[in-house]
């Protein structure tokens, strides 16, 4: 076992404990921060798999931004300190389908990666990433940013209530 | 040099930065607001001039009890100061001093330094909830609700100024510099300093922590070293936005003389820029909670969207 295996190992586990509190925690506002935790280990994963701008962007819009915001909601309507015993959460159909997916997703790679050794790709430097995705990827790129700029201007349109208001009342 | 010396050096020497700066700040705050407001300041402990009134203040910081409010979620509250502390830490490491004088140099240094100041949100928030007080928990909203807002600025006009470099290095950006950029990249300085004032939430964007309505926001609880920690991070916020406006605007070590004291003109311009800032903490008073989003959404958004289009353009003409 080298260095980068035992990290990925130890940076795997972390992640998958702190998801499993996140999951099972009884404190809402807890679990919110067992999610960092986990998104933090998945950043460190893809460090020491070379990929640093994948990294630093996880950490960039999850943590610093997804988490935060999931927080921050929780935080505006029902965050008591301590636990919630009156959450009603269907455990067993939950288990069964988390787990279910996790060992079956084990199963396929293991199976199609069984004997396949593969090399460490080059280190993903951000001339790299920029030249593939302006290069090769040019078009899923331009359709995901379309899409995320119709998202952008949804959210505008829901949140204000005198354009969204007034295209309901025409519509009636 | 065997790797652990290297190791060993370059640590020691981030650890110093890390705790002398703040001080030296603090001081000059200390005697820059009072002279800005006719006093004169700290002036007995340490015999010169108050010199070792930080100092002082730690000490006692030290000696008082830590106070953990009975209703309060105990291993959250412990862990935030630590939280708010630790992104700074980690953005001195890749800040450069001199050409070649960089604890960590990174291919994508101010990614790096753009995603680790993300965290002090977390922070934040942990400290704000886990205090069971309402003053807290609506300064910790407005903090991230702040935050939040203004790391956009933050972010497109640091992008301006990585597009005209070319890198996403520090150092790098650095080495690109031309006097001229600041010129050309002035808008973007300008949204880029306002914002990190707002990072770190000093006044005039002090209103997460407005102490006139809110006690003291998310530290309202806090005292002893906890306390103290928060403190540090405030003081050494001030460094880092300052660092961070030094090398991306201000061309770093550039000066006459650069070969061998460049490090002196990198720790120049901090010290001139952490003034500004004290300044403005003396000048201002504090914006209202929809004063300071109406000044990130409609003037400093635009701006560097604005900057953006501006540095494409001149970067596609030359």
């Amino acid at each position: 076992m080298t260095v980068a295996d035992v990290l990925l190992l130890a940076l795997g586990a972390v992640a998958v404990g702190s998801g499993a509190l996140v999951v099972t925690s009884s404190h809402l506002v807890r679990s919110g921060l067992y999610l960092v935790v986990s998104l933090g280990a998945i950043a460190g994963l893809y460090l020491v798999l070379g990929a640093e701008l994948v990294a630093w962007v996880q950490i960039l819009v999850y943590v610093g931004a997804v988490v935060v915001l999931l927080l921050f909601a929780v935080m505006l309507t029902r965050a008591p300190i301590g636990p919630s015993p009156d959450l009603d959460r269907p455990a067993l159909p939950a288990a069964l389908i988390g787990g279910g997916i996790g060992i079956g997703l084990a199963v396929l790679f293991a199976d199609a990666f069984r004997w396949v050794r593969h090399p460490y790709p080059e280190p993903a430097t951000a001339e790299r990433v920029g030249e593939q995705i302006f290069g090769a990827w040019v078009l899923p790129f331009e359709v995901i940013s379309i899409l995320l700029l119709s998202a952008l201007v949804g959210a505008i349109v829901l949140s204000r209530p005198d354009i969204g208001a007034r295209a309901a009342t025409e519509g009636d | 040099m065997p790797l652990w010396l290297d190791l060993l050096i370059r640590v020691a020497a981030v650890m110093a930065g890390f705790l002398v700066l703040p001080l030296v700040i603090g001081q000059a705050e200390h005697k820059v607001m009072a002279h800005m407001q006719g006093r004169v300041g700290p002036m007995y402990a340490g015999a010169f001039h108050g010199w070792a009134q930080l100092v002082a203040d730690g000490v006692k910081f030290v000696q008082k009890e830590d106070i953990t409010p009975r209703d309060a979620d105990r291993a959250v509250f412990q862990l935030a100061p630590i939280v708010a502390l630790f992104p700074y830490l980690v953005v001195i490491l890749t800040i450069p001093l001199g050409p070649g004088l960089v604890a960590q140099s990174l291919d994508i240094g101010l990614f790096l330094v753009l995603a680790v100041l993300g965290i002090g949100v977390v922070a934040v928030l942990m400290s704000a909830w886990s205090s069971a007080n309402k003053y807290s928990l609506l300064g910790g909203v407005r903090g991230a609700a702040q935050l939040l807002g203004y790391e956009l600025p933050l972010v497109l006009a640091a992008a301006s100024v990585a597009m005209a470099a070319g890198t996403l290095s520090l150092p790098g950006i650095v080495e690109a510099w031309q006097p001229w950029w600041l010129i050309w990249q002035a808008p973007a300085a300008l949204v880029f300093f306002i914002a990190g004032l707002a990072e770190i939430r000093r006044p005039p964007f002090d209103m997460p922590i407005a102490d006139s309505e809110l006690v003291f926001g998310y530290m309202t609880e806090y005292t002893g070293l906890r306390f103290a920690f928060f403190l540090l991070a405030e003081y050494v916020g001030i460094v880092v936005i300052a660092a961070l406006t030094t090398v991306l605007f201000l061309g770093g070590w550039h000066g006459p003389f650069e070969e061998t004291f460049g490090w002196l003109w990198t720790l120049l311009k901090i010290g001139a820029l952490s003034f500004v800032i004290i300044w403005l903490r003396v000048t201002y008073p504090r914006l209202r909670e929809d004063q300071l989003q109406r000044l990130c959404w409609l003037v400093l958004v635009p701006v560097s969207l604005a900057q953006l289009v501006l540095t494409v353009a001149v970067k596609s003409l030359l």
